[in-house]
Order: C-alpha cells, then structure tokens, then sequence
C-alpha cells in the first residue's frame, strides 16, 4: 500500500480529514502563534479586568486584564508540544526497543517485555507525576515524563508485529537467502511495523494533550507565566464565580483537540486497513 | 401413502434496494414440501438458497425486503404476514433449523443442556428441571455417548460431528413438523457427514418430521433427498424427485451440477466437467434466461426471453428453451411456454 | 484445575510487583544531582543530610538500597515523611479507605452507565438513544475530567446548592452525606470510564449480536432482548472485562487530579502534595500502595475472565 492510497483514502473519511486540517493548523499556529497574537499574552491591564467577550477582545479578558484569545492561541504550543513527545520518544526508545526484543527473542524479549509490563501496570497519570516529581517540576520534565509514559506501549506493538512479520514464509525465505538481520528489519519488519504505530501515534497525541493539561493543571507542568490550557483552567478556577466562560474555553480547545486526534486515529486505522471499505 | 401439504412457498420474491438498483436474491420461487419429506434445495453460493430458507424462519436481516405477492403457507398460515410474536411461536417450536457451522452456532460460553433446554422451556410450560431431562433424552436420541456427563460440558470440548449432533438434538427439542437444515454436513469431515446424514435420514423415518436440506453437495442430495429444487441467480430452475434429477437432468445448469460430481455420476471422465464462466452480478443479471451467459446450449432467444417454470413430459418442472435429452444434447423437445411468447 | 490456574495467574504476578516496585524505587535515579541536597535543599545542615542520607540507605549501592526498602516494605514498613516525619504507612492507609471509596463509586458509575448507554444503543440502534449512546461514547474520552469537575460544581454545587463543592465523609460516618459528596467526584472520575465501556461494549455487542450463536438463538424463538442478555451480553463483555479492569488503574491515577479539586484526602491528594513538598519517602509509599492495588485488580480480572469463558484453559 503506498503513502498515496493511504492518503488518498484518509482524506476521503470527512471526519479524519477535517481534524487532520484541524491538527495541522494547530501545529503552525504553534510555531507562529507568538507573531500573530492580537495582544501580548502576558501583558497584564488593570483597567481591563475580566471584559465581556468584543470586537477588540474576542474572548475578553482575565483577572489580571491579559486577551483570552491570545492566552489561548499561546497554549497551543504546550498542548502540540506534549503529543509530539509522547510520539517522538516513543518512537526513539520503545520502537527500537520492542523490534529488537522481538527479534531476538530469548531472554532478552522476557527481561524487556518484563520491563514493559511493569511500565504498564502503573497508572499513566501517576507515572507522569512520579517521573515529574523526580526529575523536579516543570514543563520540560513534564514533557518528558509523558514521552517516558508512552514508550512501553509502542515498544509492546513494535514487538507484536515484529513477532508476526517474523515467522512470516516470505522473511524465512529472505533469511534463507542470506539477507542480514539489518537488511530484514528495513525491508520487511519496519514496513510492517508503521501502519500500527502510526495509528497508536494520533492516540498518543490525544492522550498526551489530556496528561499535559491535568500535569499543568496540578502545577506540575507549565509554570506560570507559561502558559497551556491546562493551567489557564487551573487560574481561571479562582474566579469560577464571576466569570465561569474563562473555564469553557480553554476547555474547548482540549476536547477539540482530543477529539480530532481520536477522529484522525480512527480514520487512519480504517485508510491503512487492508480491507478498506469506504465510510 | 396419502401426500399431505405442510409448506408451501408461493411467489416468494425478495429484494435488497442498492444505490445501483435492486438486487433480488430471491426472485418469484414457488415450492411446496410435503409431510415427513425430505426436500432438498441445491445451489451455489449466492443462488438464494439461504435467503429462501431464511424467508420460512423470518430470520432475514431487515435489509431484505419482501414483494407484497410473497406468501408462506404454513398451517393455513401465511408465515410473512405472522406478527414477530407469532413468528416467534412457531421458531424453534414448528419449524426448526439446523446451521452450517456447528463450531460458531452454538453459543461457546452455556453448556449444551442450557442451550437444548431453553427452546423447550420457550415453548412448553415445563420448569427448567425437566426440560434438562429432556435434553438429556435428545442427547441419547441422536447418539451422543455418555450423555449424562456432556449435558454439562460446553461446545469447545466437543468435536464437530458431536456438535452436530447437539445441534440437531437442539432442532428436535420442540417435536417441529419441519427442520431447515443448512448445509448442515459442510463443515465436517468426511467420515463424520455421512454419520450426520444417516442420523437426519433416521430421525426422520421415526418421527416423520420433513426436512429441507440445503446444500450444494450433490453426494449429499443422493444419499437423503427425496425431491429437488435446484436454484440459479434467485430462481428454481429445475424441480423433480432426486431419481428424476439425477437419471435425467433436464437444465444445462443441473446437468452442469451433476458433471462436477465425478464419483457419483456416470463413468470416470478424463477432466472435470465444471460449468464454464462465473456467476453473473446480481446488479447486472442477463436480460432473458439468468444462465445464458455460461450456457453451452444457449440461442439468441434464450438472450432475450427468461423461460419459466413449466411441467415437462418426463416428470420434472423445468425452466429452460431447450431442455436437454437423455445423451446431453441440446433437446428439440421446447416447452409449452413458447405458444405464449 | 481452576487453583493451578490461580497459581500460574500469581507466578505471573509476582515478578510483575517485584519490577514495578523496583521501577517506583529507581524514580529517586531521576532526581538530577545528590538527591538528599534536592530533597532538603541547599541550606540544610550537614547532619541533617548525613541523617537523610543514611535513612534513604543511600550510602549503599542502589540495589542493596532497593532489597533493604523491599525488606521494609514487605514487613508494612515504608519509612518516614521526610517533610512531617510521620510513619508512611499510617498516612498511606489512613487515606486508602477514601480513595477507595471514590474510585469504586466511579466504577460502579462506568460500568453501569456504559452497560445501559451500549445495550440500549444496541437494542434500539438509530433511534435517540442511540445517537446519545454514540455522542457521549466519542465525547466522554475527550473530556478533561478536571473540566468536567469544575462545571459540575459550577452548576450542581454554586447555582443550584445541592450538593457540596468539596469536601468528604466516609461511607461509615454518614452514608446520606457520603452520597452527596461523592457524587459529583465519582462522575467526574467516572465519565471517561462510562465512555470507553460504552465505545467498547457497543462495538463488541454489535459483532456478538451477528455472531452465527445468535441467530441460532433467535430459530428457537428467543425475543430479541432475551437474545441480547442471556446470548449476547456474556459473549460481548468478555473483551469489556479487560477493559474494566485497565480502567480501574486508571481511575486510581485520575484520583490525583480529582481529589485535588474537590478537595478529598485521599491518595491522590497525598502523591501531589508530596510531589509539592518533595517528600520522596512518601511519594514512594503512596504509588506503591496504589500500583500493588492495579495488580490486584488485575489479578482479579483475569479470574473474572477466566469465570465468564468456559475456554480459557486453566
């Protein structure tokens, strides 16, 4: 299956499509977000405390007078942040990890998938805040400690497969023919391997975003003035009783972004199917 | 013996609206089947053989639709007009069915005594108790070993043959007047299915219970049938008893079938002689007769007009132009339909 | 035949707590620089870190440090607050029953919202129900429970005054009382597990309900709803059962967010505070306590399975 069908097929699932252009704007928005905020996102104006969403101040204001909109277009940067790391660490550390395990089998699969299961075991949440709680608290540890979440998982998949597309006739007879160990793991475990994680990937990113904010939202991840989604609930919980749309905002924000990593997920799961049935 | 009416299919037609047209998986079958006979129905995959047989349990998916000149007469009763209530007296209780695949069939997390015992319990005021002892007394009755023991055991430690057979002990639970038994040998082995068939053919002697017996396997029509139906595309193309069918088969089709049977049929032949072509697309079915497109024997008119079901000489219904002589030629005999077209 | 099952599920296990003890011990690794000079900061006095230092075992190579906390640990002994000095377990336990108490509401919220939102959903497919069903299945999971929290108080606690905003009372103390206050933490806790048993047992009920078994059933003359309870249901849940016991750890996880903002002292509050103040002792005690309960729970799912599916061979 080549990258074209597959993209062909994601963009044809409507859902998967609008929050792939969702996800991809949230990506720019949060390299560029710091040149385009209408206001300065910590720039704080006393004589503008807690506005009524206007035409200057879409959103309105918080208690320290700061634009919501900009806050919340600067947040972005934490929540796409967080899910790049629970994918790229995972990517870095447990994939490799978990080919190699299962590849070579033996006691070196049964101390690693031993490892991994003990990972697992711990509930993601408290493992993030332990892993935060050493490494000393603050957001880059924070990111960190999700990636550090997130690695059994793919290194349990990256094995699975591995364990399937090796007993495969096609890679006996590549081994029997004298391929390397080098030359099937890029010809034919790694290819095999993709599909899977790239779906467990949109996941990640859902999930991670979901962890940051509860992190940030505990003061365990973003510090004051940075700035996620996550904390901009947690501060905007102490003026619950006077303006309770500073809570819904930056709660949209998450679910929406949640939501369109779960949507691209399920979209690419059905696209790299290869019984692919249109929707 | 005095041959008394139990079913009768009349001008059943179903369709499956698609956004390409219509598909008919059943197009205007009409058949009958007598007390304590066994009747067999052959077809291919996808002939509409099981939509037919499904038709009589109203155990169709809601996809399928039923033309308004459909009727089922069971009882004096016209089972498509039956409410779901109704209907659901009648399943299990009068009209019974056995599957293909006793592996998937049974339910893997009850054990077979529960599962035996809940269709009596549906449908005779008898406790829980003593419809497990009835279970019990099927078990023994289709020739399950130590039964006492296995009323407990669940599918998976049964064999397939002994699944079968709970299958079946399930089907007779009620006393029913009729089994649908669907391609009830399919999935067994080889030794296993004549055991199967012997049972089916025993059961019935006994009780006098008719069967329907679906299948493709022609050994399997030999060895138990008493009449045949054979399907194509929807509709019957040949009906006759199975000396009849299997002497004389009259429909290309038919005689197709029987050439691909090389045990059963006439002496060795150097290479099978399987009916050329595929089945067509049900969205794109010829505009005359539905076999034409792998009739050897076809003409232009069989192109154009579809034949119907019509009484030939030699005692078989037929729906064929031309159906065929002893020797396989293609027959100068047409049938009386022409007058009409 | 089922007990040499138990054991080969506990030879399982065994290992499982040993590594995962060992992975809650190694987190003090983690801590950058000397971790006594991080755990007291810069201006404490040198005997107080040679005190701390011995008390962490850390003079010794870490593997004998981690068999001396095991030892400890085994004997119910997990050390002393280094912020408070108080025995770890005493306040461990003390909060255990709170925890408890909230994560099991929060279950019996998931497991019984998401077995009526996917049995109805499956029993009336396309009608409201189920559209409801299907909506918050797909909403649940991305709903950020400390979100969801807040607006429950906004509306339940500030608007309408039925409920307290924070706060807990034990079951044994003031069962009335416990309902009103574990309400609003238990949904909040428990929406995302009601969404996933949704999403899970709808889809596994909607695959078990074209099985070949039911339409067996259904020739017997079974009604549908009895085709879904006693054929389906057992069938479908089998996959659900792994599920639930998955979601178990992960309410216990969740509990540090929610009992923060209901202000609940139950563990979850603890491991953040202890995170606040650095007090790595009974960080250490509070996720071990937690993580022997998710193996627990776990344990008991695979026997739950185990009861449910005649095939497992034990």
């Amino acid at each position: 299956m080549s990258f074209g069908t597959v993209f062909k097929r994601l963009m044809a699932e409507r859902l998967a499509f609008f929050s792939f252009i969702f996800l991809m704007v949230l990506v720019i928005l949060s390299i560029i977000a710091p040149f385009i905020v209408p206001y300065d996102p910590l720039k704080q104006d006393l004589m503008k405390v807690m506005l009524s969403p206007s035409a200057q101040h879409w959103l309105g204001t918080d208690e320290l007078g700061r634009d919501i909109f900009s806050r919340l277009l600067m947040g972005t940067k934490a929540a796409i942040q967080a899910g790049l790391f629970a994918i790229l660490i995972p990517l870095c550390i447990g994939v490799p990890m978990g080919i190699l395990s299962g590849y070579l089998g033996g006691v070196v699969d049964d101390i690693f998938m031993r490892i991994v299961d003990g990972i697992i075991a711990i509930p993601a949440i408290l493992l993030a805040l332990g892993i935060t709680g050493a490494l000393g608290i603050s957001l880059w540890n924070a990111m960190i400690a999700i990636g550090i979440v997130f690695t059994p998982q793919f290194a349990r998949l990256a094995r699975g497969q591995t364990l399937q597309v090796r007993s495969e006739p096609y890679v006996e007879a590549a081994k029997i023919s004298g391929a390397g160990a080098g030359w099937i793991m890029l010809k034919h475990i790694i290819p095999n391997i993709a599909p899977p994680i790239v779906v467990q990937a949109s996941f990640n990113l859902s999930f991670a975003i979901l962890v940051e904010a509860s992190l940030s939202f505990l003061g365990m991840g973003a510090q004051s003035p940075q700035i996620s989604w996550g904390n901009m609930i947690q501060q905007a919980y102490s003026m619950i009783n006077m303006n309770a749309w500073m809570i819904v905002y930056p709660g949209l924000a998450i679910i929406l972004t949640v939501l369109a990593g779960n949507f691209l997920g399920d979209g690419l799961r059905a696209a790299l199917d290869p019984k692919y049935k249109k929707a | 013996m005095k041959e008394e009416l139990l079913l009768e299919v009349k001008n059943l037609e179903t369709f499956i609206p698609t956004p390409k047209g219509q598909i008919k998986p059943v197009n205007d079958v009409s058949f009958s089947i007598n007390k304590g006979e066994i009747v067999a129905l052959v077809g291919e995959s996808g002939s509409g053989k099981s939509v037919t047989s499904l038709s009589i349990m109203g155990l169709n998916a809601s996809a399928i639709q039923y033309r308004p000149e459909s009727s089922i007469f069971f009882n004096d009763k016209d089972l498509l007009k039956l409410k779901e209530k109704e209907m659901r007296k009648i399943r299990g209780n009068n009209i019974a069915m056995i599957f293909q695949d006793p592996m998937f069939s049974l339910n893997p997390v009850h054990p077979i005594g529960r599962q035996i015992a809940e269709s009596i319990v549906l449908h005779k005021k008898v406790k829980y108790k003593d419809a497990l002892v009835t279970a019990l007394e099927l078990l023994n009755k289709v020739g399950i070993p130590d039964a006492k023991r296995r009323l407990n055991d669940y599918p998976h430690q049964l064999s397939g043959g002994m699944r079968q057979r709970v299958m079946i002990a399930m089907a007779l639970a009620c006393d029913p007047k009729l089994i649908i038994a669907d391609e009830p040998t399919t999935a067994l082995d080889v030794t296993i299915q004549a055991q199967i068939l012997n049972l089916l053919h025993k059961l019935q002697k006994e009780s006098g219970i008719a069967i329907l017996l679906i299948t493709h396997d022609l050994g399997v029509v030999a060895e138990t049938a008493d009449r045949v139906l054979v399907m194509y595309c929807g509709k019957i193309v040949e009906e006759g008893t199975v000396e009849d069918i299997f002497e004389n088969p009259l429909h290309p089709y038919t005689r197709g079938l029987m050439a691909s049977v090389p045990e059963l049929y006439g002496p060795t032949k150097e290479k099978l002689d399987a009916i050329p072509g595929v089945v067509p697309n049900p969205l794109e079915l010829p505009k005359g007769c539905n076999f034409v497109t792998r009739c050897s024997y076809a003409t232009e008119k069989c192109s154009q007009n579809a034949p119907t079901l019509l009484k030939h000489p030699s005692g078989n219904r037929v729906s064929c132009w031309y159906p065929l002589e002893k020797e396989g030629e293609r027959g100068h005999y047409e049938t009386a339909a022409t007058s009409f077209s | 035949m089922f007990l040499k099952y138990l054991a080969r599920r506990l030879l399982y296990v065994i290992p499982l707590l040993f590594i995962t003890t060992l992975i809650v011990f190694s987190f003090i690794l983690l801590i950058p620089g000397d971790p006594v000079l991080a755990l007291l900061g810069e201006n404490a006095t040198p005997e107080k870190v040679a005190q701390l230092r011995q008390q962490l075992g850390l003079d010794q190579p870490i593997i004998m440090q981690y068999f001396d906390w095991l030892k400890n640990a085994l004997q119910g002994d997990l050390g002393r607050s280094i912020f408070t000095g108080q025995l770890v377990e005493e306040a461990v336990f003390s909060r255990l029953t709170v925890t408890f108490q909230l994560v099991v509401a929060a279950m019996v919220i998931s497991v019984v919202g998401g077995m009526f939102f996917a049995i109805t959903s499956i029993y009336y497919p396309n009608s409201w129900m189920d559209y409801v069903a299907r909506f918050f299945g797909t909403l649940g999971t991305a709903i950020p429970n400390f979100w969801l929290a807040m607006l429950l108080v906004l509306f339940f606690s500030l608007k309408l005054g039925w409920v307290p905003a924070t706060g807990f009372t034990s079951i044994n103390d003031n069962p009335v009382d416990f309902l009103k206050g574990i309400l609003l933490p238990a949904i909040s806790l428990g929406a995302m597990g009601t969404a996933q048993i949704t999403r899970h047992l709808r889809s596994s009920l909607m695959e078990v309900m074209n099985a070949d078994y039911v339409r067996t059933a259904y020739s017997k003359g079974v009604k549908r709803w009895r085709a879904i309870f006693n054929h389906g249901l057992q069938n479908a849940m089998l996959p659900v059962v792994t599920t639930i016991g998955i979601l178990f750890g992960n309410l216990l996880g969740a509990t540090v967010v929610i009992e923060t903002v209901f202000a609940i002292p139950g563990m979850g509050q603890l491991a953040v505070n202890s995170i606040l103040q650095r007090d790595f002792t009974m960080l250490q005690g509070v996720v071990l306590v937690m993580i022997v309960l998710v193996i627990i729970i776990n344990f008991i799912t695979d026997i739950v399975y185990a009861i449910l599916d005649p095939r497992i061979e034990y």
